[in-house]
């Protein structure tokens, strides 16, 4: 049973590493014991980060730079995540079809995912997922997060590299002045570069990221690039490299992994947290009376939250 | 444990009409599925590769071109040699019906032909996996 899963993991099985994913997913009893067998496998994977605005191209990107790395000998696993409805708890996952060019190369494991309504661009499963195929000997994970705007940050906290990718379209100065997404960037990506507006905002960006203060010793590039035509690609894979080398000597990686680390068990804390509680006797009609009080503006919401965990005793 | 759907809809062959896909695709998102799509132009070994690292409970094809009882029997191959039987092959298109019984004697999944409605399909699809889930044991 699940000592044989976890042999076929190790002898590198992909229906194994497919199936891990879909427990680590969907099954909290299998998880927990899954991720004590691939947590001590796991932390040597380069963990990369793509986020941005939906359509920005960052599929077609990722897409193109899987090739350069597998050029390179690395072997490389992608998670892909997509947005689930609110309202129906489906999801329709897209991003495989830009993502076809490696569909036949066994060192090339590509895996979409629905971010079951977390508002975060990634899923509650993601950091778990990066786990599985990082233990499962990946040198290379890739994240792609929901198409997100302004200020989805978790991103930054799983992985190790972070890509912003833009598109000339994607605003003047003062939107990248805003705080959020230009935030968490390590490489900033204007894609579409053959349009209109490509050099001006590439300079705009420049320039705002040189206004920043307390950068630390990073400046984060901006490269220009045509996922499309593939100009640029090599330019990306060599800043990311850069950037990557610029972590380990200058004890970023370090410092990033113990936040990382940190993330992962205040998460791991307010899952436990939430699971107690929806524990409670009556949790849901407990919640229902309440709600009820906070929208009725006869309670706030932070004297209901005291009341629901007072029935646990916190 | 409550495991969402994950269903592959793909459309193999080289025409471009790949409206009934989306359709079926929206119909089956809307009915609380996770679903895989990944456009026209597929091979069997495309959509058999993706729908293991997907590691989906259902591959649904649209196939218009009449190449079905070429592609269905390869992806069915596929699905076997690759020890994924679990999975069911399904989908719709221009079959004619002395094929969907060929088909499904070979032991693909139900074929919808054109009218039916999203709503038969989806509950086909909801009554398999879950009779097929209760004979997976990993």
């Amino acid at each position: 049973m699940s000592t044989s899963l976890i042999e076929r993991f190790q002898n590198g099985n992909r229906l194994a590493l497919a199936r891990v994913i879909t427990l680590l997913e969907n099954d909290a009893t299998r998880r927990e014991s899954l991720l004590s067998t691939l947590y001590p496998l796991s932390g040597q994977a380069r963990r990369i980060g793509f986020t941005g605005p939906p359509g920005a191209g960052k599929s077609t990107l990722i897409d193109r730079i899987v090739r350069v790395f597998r050029l390179q000998n690395q072997t490389v696993g992608v998670v892909a995540v997509d947005p689930t409805s609110p309202f129906t708890g489906g999801a329709l996952l897209g991003d495989r079809v830009r993502m076809q060019s490696s569909w036949d190369d066994p060192d090339v494991f590509t895996r979409s995912m629905a971010d079951r309504t977390s508002t975060s661009g990634l899923s509650a499963a993601t950091p778990d997922v990066i786990t599985a195929l990082d233990a499962y000997g990946k040198q290379v994970v890739i994240v792609e997060t929901v198409g997100v705007g302004q200020s989805t940050l978790d991103i930054a906290e799983i992985t190790d590299t972070t890509v912003v990718v833009l598109t000339p379209e994607s605003g003047d100065s003062i939107q990248a002045m805003k705080a959020g997404l230009m935030e968490i960037a390590d490489i900033l990506v204007v894609n579409k570069d053959d349009r209109d507006g490509a050099g001006t905002f590439s300079a705009d960006l420049r320039m705002v990221l040189e206004m920043r203060q307390n950068m630390g010793d990073w400046l984060p590039p901006v490269v220009r690039t045509s996922a499309q035509n593939g100009s640029g690609i090599d330019d990306l894979h060599a800043r990311i490299l850069e950037h990557q080398t610029h972590m380990n000597t200058s004890g970023q990686l370090e410092i990033r992994r113990l936040r990382q680390g940190r993330a992962a068990v205040t998460r791991a804390i307010d899952e436990r947290v939430t699971n107690i509680l929806s524990g409670v006797h009556e949790f849901e009609s407990i919640m229902g009376a309440l709600s009820k009080r906070v929208a009725g503006r006869d309670l706030t919401p932070m004297a209901a939250a005291d009341i629901v965990l007072s029935k646990v005793g916190l | 444990m409550t495991q969402k759907i994950r269903v592959l809809v793909a459309k193999p062959g080289l025409d471009g009409h790949d409206r009934g896909a989306k359709v079926v695709a929206s119909a089956l998102r809307d009915a609380g599925m996770e679903v895989v799509y990944t456009g026209l132009r597929q091979t069997p070994e495309m959509i058999v590769e993706a729908a293991i690292q997907e590691d989906v409970d259902v591959v649904a094809l649209s196939i218009l071109s009449g190449a079905h009882m070429t592609i269905m029997p390869r992806v069915l191959e596929l699905i076997r040699e690759n020890d994924a039987d679990h999975m069911l092959l399904t989908g719709g298109g221009i079959i004619p019906k002395s094929d969907m019984a060929k088909l499904e004697d070979l032991g693909v999944g139900k074929l919808f032909g054109p009218g039916t409605s999203t709503r038969d399909i989806i509950a086909y699809i909801q009554n398999e996996v879950t009779e097929r889930r209760k004979l997976v044991d990993d």
